[in-house]
């Protein structure tokens, strides 16, 4: 299984939240949306989320979920208050300039599936 | 592992400063006499080096005090002195010959930072420990430090786990023809920025109690969704109530307005009349009330338009009860 290490080296993904021990965490499946009662229903724990956006509320979700980690595009920035709640609840929160598209392009090649 | 090492981080995450304070606070509270060895092995001043060679050997220690008759302390012999004195094939000699005497020694009321402090500063591996009439009454180790950091941070974590176990026995240990814990979560419009906050509150007291992950997620699902609508749709903010039993968990979300206008709609799936800055936060997708159907065991949306909407949920958490109440339904 891929870890979260790698994706965020592949991708080339900025770090938004507090550092730790990436290669521990590992991605089972992807998941995409802005909808958030779409990805409530949607996306698997220990998923990778890719959304563009940043607001307090995505880390409520992921935390509920157990999501491994959000990806936010499109350089898409979440306020100080959400990524210190992001630290708290334990979930990453990753940053590129890059559109959803793209990353979960890039996600399918490293060999990151939907949920069957 | 080897090949490829993890490389140092620089930045120390929450987590990780949590248990180094922890740690540092533990190395204030707890006192050298706490960690020290006190049943010692000793040696008299005029023992010779090849008897403290054999002591070495046969008790595997690496080190040991020498104290006068009177118990006080006067040298320490270490395995790097018996080298020394084995590399100069000089085991007859009396103990005194190799012994250090320059000593550095702690009280036993010290706390366990200092002694740490004076392993770095002078590079010992052991330190006397003597009280204030430098009478011997202990050895401290490294070793000694982190098993009895090791031993606090363990009671830490059983203290934890006590209070999961006994969270989770919370119905067992009330007698009563039932008992129910009711959690009330006052949530408030347009509050985005807490949002979420009452449904993770709740996941985390059900998982204490004992509840499945399963039933947490759900449960946190359901509850998410129910307080989201309560923060987007209402003129007032509403209330979460969520009773717990041993075999449901029922959930009311009620508010005072402005009510549904059509129940019916409501609940088809992408339906929904949320304003566009809600939806561009992402909310507003109509699905929320078709989560909280799929999450839950049972569903019940009441509505008045002008006065408000009280939407009821239940999971049953055995499942005979569960197979027994979806037959009734049925029939």
């Amino acid at each position: 299984m891929i870890n979260l290490a790698t994706i965020i080296d592949k991708l080339e993904l900025k770090v938004l939240t507090a550092e730790k021990d990436f290669s521990q965490i590992s991605v089972k499946n992807g998941y995409t949306s802005d909808l958030l009662s779409c990805v409530m229903a949607g996306a698997p724990n220990q998923s990778i989320w890719v959304t563009l956006q940043a607001h307090n509320n995505i880390v409520a979700v992921a935390a509920l979920l157990e999501l491994s980690a959000i990806i936010i595009t499109e350089g898409a920035t979440p306020d100080p208050v959400t990524i210190h709640k992001a630290n708290e609840e334990g979930i990453t929160l990753l940053q590129t300039e890059q559109n959803s598209f793209h990353v979960v392009g890039m996600l399918w090649e490293l060999g990151i599936r939907a949920e069957k | 592992m080897a090949a490829n090492p993890p490389q140092r981080k620089r930045i120390i995450s929450d987590q990780e400063a949590e248990n180094i304070s922890r740690v540092e606070e533990l190395a204030y509270e707890i006192k050298v006499s706490e960690v020290m060895t006190s049943e010692l092995i000793s040696f008299s001043p005029e023992i010779k080096m090849y008897e403290v060679l054999e002591v070495f050997r046969q008790k595997r220690i690496s080190g040991a005090p020498i104290v006068s008759p009177l118990g006080d302390l006067i040298g320490i012999i270490s395995m790097e002195d018996l080298i020394r004195c084995l590399i100069d094939k000089d085991l007859d000699s009396a103990i005194n010959k190799y012994m250090t005497t320059n000593l550095f020694t702690i009280l036993p009321t010290d706390p366990v930072i200092e002694a740490s402090k004076k392993f770095v500063s002078t590079n010992f591996g052991r330190l006397p420990v003597v009280d204030k009439d430098q009478k011997l009454v202990g050895m401290i180790t490294k070793g000694d430090i982190n098993r009895g950091l090791l031993r606090a941070l363990e009671t830490d974590y059983q203290e934890e786990e006590i209070r999961k176990y006994r969270a989770s026995h919370l119905f067992e240990d009330i007698e009563s023809d039932r008992t129910s814990l009711i959690l009330r979560y006052q949530i408030q419009q347009g509050d985005f920025d807490i949002g979420g906050q009452a449904s993770s509150n709740i996941k985390r007291a059900l998982i204490r109690l004992g509840a499945s992950k399963q039933i947490a997620r759900r449960c946190g699902i359901a509850i998410y969704e129910a307080e989201m609508n309560l923060i987007i749709h209402t003129t007032e903010g509403g209330v979460l109530r969520v009773e717990i039993e041993p075999h449901q968990i029922s959930i009311d979300a009620y508010d005072y307005g402005p009510g549904i206008k059509d129940v019916g709609l409501a609940m088809k799936p992408g339906y929904s009349t949320a304003s566009d800055a809600v939806r561009e936060m992402g909310f507003g997708a109509g699905m929320g009330l078709v989560n909280i159907s799929r999450c839950v065991d049972q569903m019940k949306l009441e509505s008045v338009w002008g006065k408000g909407s009280r939407l009821k949920m239940r999971l049953f958490l055995d499942s005979e009860h569960k197979n027994k109440e979806s037959e009734n339904q049925k029939s």
